[in-house]
């Protein structure tokens, strides 16, 4: 004889509960956090090393890394004048979870810090589902990658806090349809914040920049 | 790869459950907006439940697909190829309402 038993328990609750303790942890040492997401190349590390470079006089950043292997984004962060860089390496997983960034926090100096900045691996799917427990999460899309990318990875889109649009500078090379990609936003995050702009150039980089402060500035008056 | 984690929370989750009966099947709850395939889920399963009271549970998938909310005249849709514009009423403002859920439901277990 067999009887069922009705269970509804969210399969990554574990991952859940601990990503609440890693916020725990951040708010204890008054930290905000940000947690990097985007495709592969899209520029996460370019724009930890461009906020790094500009910020660095203002903030202590440190940079947590993962990847898949090798510690390269790790190193370029910290040549940035990143504070702290500490790298994770995944070992095949295609993005981190709390788990990892549970077990790299002790690594990390919180006390030595303000802002604290995940790079994500660089993966448009798996990262949506796994909480780190950072306060903002980012998603950085980039102009090569195409206008569709909000239709085809609607999960991603649909949850983070921001929205960088990085390579502007290529756009006059480049086919994107600027109101075709902003509806898809709009209609998955409505009223996200976005800023267009380029690693590259620094075209579009002082609003980030600001924004940046301005929630380093809100936790610390908390 | 993430299918060996979430293989993990679900034995801890059923077993949990099960308190200490053998457990027969699983009953998930996976929607389509989640990054989750089936076969590589099955697979881990048949591995990491040998030696526990899950072993040789069979995995049940229900798939849920993606469904939109249009926040101005409530109608319900699947997203098009490259539109979430409402098919009602054209509106853009909609919101995910389905297609994010990743849950166990219910348990088999021996009595
Ligand atoms: N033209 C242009 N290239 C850029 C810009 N930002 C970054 N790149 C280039 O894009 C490539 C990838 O940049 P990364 O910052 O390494 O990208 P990433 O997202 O960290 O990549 P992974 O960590 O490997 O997933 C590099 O060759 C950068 O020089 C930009 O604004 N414009
Ligand atoms: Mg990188
Ligand atoms: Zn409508």
């Amino acid at each position: 004889m067999t009887i069922r038993i009705p269970v509804v328990e969210k399969i990554l609750s574990a991952n859940d509960r601990l990503a609440a303790e890693n916020r725990a942890a951040l708010d204890a040492a008054g930290v905000f956090s940000l947690n990097f997401m985007a495709s592969p190349g899209a520029g996460k590390t370019s724009l930890i090393e461009q906020t790094v470079h500009a910020l660095a006089g203002k903030l202590r950043i440190a940079v947590v890394d993962g990847d898949i292997a090798t510690s390269l984004d790790a190193d370029r962060a910290a040549a940035a004048g990143a504070s702290q860089a500490v790298q994770i390496n995944t070992g095949g997983d295609c993005h981190l979870d709390a788990v990892m960034l549970h077990e790299a926090l002790p690594k990390v100096n919180l006390a030595g810090a303000d802002l604290l900045i995940v790079e994500n691996v660089g993966n448009l799917v798996c990262p949506a589902s796994f909480a780190l427990g950072t306060h903002k999460s980012v998603l950085i899309a980039s102009i090569p990658e195409g206008d569709d990318k909000p239709y085809k990875y609607p999960s991603m889109y649909h949850g983070v806090e921001a929205l960088v649009v990085n390579k502007i500078d290529l756009l006059p090379y480049v086919p994107f349809r600027m109101d075709f990609f902003r509806q898809g936003v709009e209609a998955l995050n409505p009223g996200v914040i976005t800023f267009p702009l380029s690693c590259r150039t620094g075209e579009g980089i002082e609003p980030w920049l600001n924004w940046v402060i301005q929630q380093v500035n809100l936790k610390r008056n908390l | 790869m993430h299918e060996l984690p979430v293989s993990e929370s679900i034995l801890e989750i059923a077993l949990r459950h099960a308190e200490g009966r053998r457990v027969t099947n699983l009953y998930l709850v996976i929607g389509q907006l989640s990054s989750i395939v089936d076969d590589s889920i099955q697979f881990y399963w048949d591995i990491i439940g040998q030696g526990t009271l899950a072993e040789g549970a069979k995995l049940h998938f229900r798939r849920i697909p993606t469904e939109l909310l249009c926040l101005d005249c409530g109608q319900s849709f699947a997203p098009g190829e490259d539109s979430f514009a409402c098919p009602a009423c054209g509106s853009l403002k909609v919101k995910v309402a389905k297609g994010e859920e990743f849950f166990l439901e219910s348990i088999e277990v021996e009595t």
